[in-house]
């Protein structure tokens, strides 16, 4: 179990890192991608080679339990956000929120196909 | 005394809490619509209604986690064990799909950074702010509330316009994670290409998250991995580049 929790610390950690070192390049105080630099990284340690099953099947229950506890960890997430200040913001915030996700999301469908024709070519 | 265990004990009340609360979703989806709405969107809702009920019983910023008793939410919501379990759904997660979406994923995000920025400073515009630094600050607050007051701090927007902006990028969030299951199917969310992309034009994080996981599991690391680059690229180009477009189209 621990070995699983051990690898994604360290992936986590190693990605922070890496995330400020980058934000600190660009002159900003910020983590740029650093949870996806850990993703990256647990990927690449775990899918390289078939001779690495073995590892794998050590680190798997670890990891299994935080990717369970994923959805709980979002739920207590949801309630410590600030809606109250979300809903009582003035139209403005409202609208600009509201409109960006509606602009993103009648996006989606275009650039999926992108990605399914740069496929078939 | 019992109180005073569960507070001390705060990220373990926290664990029977959720955990009280997911079987709770669950009976309630298979009773009320037969496993139509995922539980864990029915959770998620209930999550931001308890939210809304603290913010508003205690006055505070932290939802249910102002409420001494639910203060361990604060922890097991918090952004630690948020980026642990995020980075846990990569594992075994399908390679080929992230290579070939990557480009596209890539994309997609400078696409979202400029689609929200750009929304959110016209709805500034025609709210009556018409100088370039609020608007810009108001734009980048429609990107995810953390672009909103690092670009409002570096171009010295007033507080009231970077309140403002943290505004729209939480109202974008809460948008996201409970639109995210009612559009899903309209919008072709369904693969592992798709959720990169969606990631991507999304970006805020907590949003991506909460909406994927309401929609499809399988999808959360796929969407996670490009929103997470979201945030960075809005940081970098709204007080730079957006800005100085911003000043050249209002002049």
């Amino acid at each position: 179990m621990i070995y699983g929790v051990a690898v994604i610390s360290g992936c986590m950690l190693a990605g922070t890192v890496f995330g400020k070192l980058i934000g600190q390049l660009l002159g900003i105080d910020a983590n740029v991608g650093g949870v996806g630099f850990a993703m990256l990284l647990l990927l690449f340690i775990t899918s390289r080679s078939s001779g690495k099953l073995s590892f794998n099947s050590a680190i798997k229950p670890g990891i299994g339990f935080w990717s369970a506890m994923y959805i709980p960890i979002v739920v207590a997430m949801a309630s410590i956000q600030n809606v109250t200040a979300a809903l009582q913001s003035g139209w403005i915030a409202l609208l600009a929120g509201f409109l960006a996700v509606a602009a993103s999301f009648a996006l989606i469908p275009w650039l999926s196909r992108l990605v399914a024709s740069g496929q078939t070519k | 005394m019992i109180g005073e265990v569960l507070i001390k004990n705060g990220l373990v009340t926290a664990f029977l809490c959720v955990g009280i609360l997911m079987w709770l979703s669950y009976k309630l989806s298979d009773w009320f619509t037969r496993g139509r709405i995922h539980g864990s969107a029915i959770a998620i809702g209930l999550g931001l209604v308890l939210a809304y009920i603290g913010g508003r019983a205690t006055g505070g910023e932290k939802g249910l986690a102002d409420i001494p008793l639910f203060s361990g939410f604060l922890l097991m919501g918090g952004a630690m064990l948020r980026d642990l379990a995020i980075v846990s759904t990569a594992f075994g997660a399908d390679v080929s799909a992230l290579k070939r979406a990557g480009l596209v994923g890539t994309l997609s995000i400078f696409i979202g950074v400029l689609l929200s920025f750009t929304v959110g400073a016209v709805v500034a515009y025609v709210g009556g702010y018409h100088d370039a630094v609020s608007v810009a600050t108001i734009g980048a607050g429609a990107a995810t509330y953390i672009v909103g007051p690092v670009t409002g701090t570096a171009l010295g927007a007033s507080s009231e316009v970077i309140a403002l902006s943290i505004a729209a990028g939480l109202v974008k969030s809460v948008i996201v994670m409970i639109g995210t299951p009612i559009v899903a199917s309209r919008i072709g969310l369904n693969s592992p290409p798709a959720a990169m992309v969606y990631g991507g034009l999304m970006g805020t994080t907590s949003g991506v998250a909460a909406g994927l996981a309401a929609t499809d599991e399988a999808l959360v690391p796929y969407g996670a991995m490009t929103a997470t680059f979201y945030t960075g690229v809005g940081c970098l180009f709204a007080p730079s580049i957006l800005y100085y477009l911003t000043t050249l189209i209002i002049a």
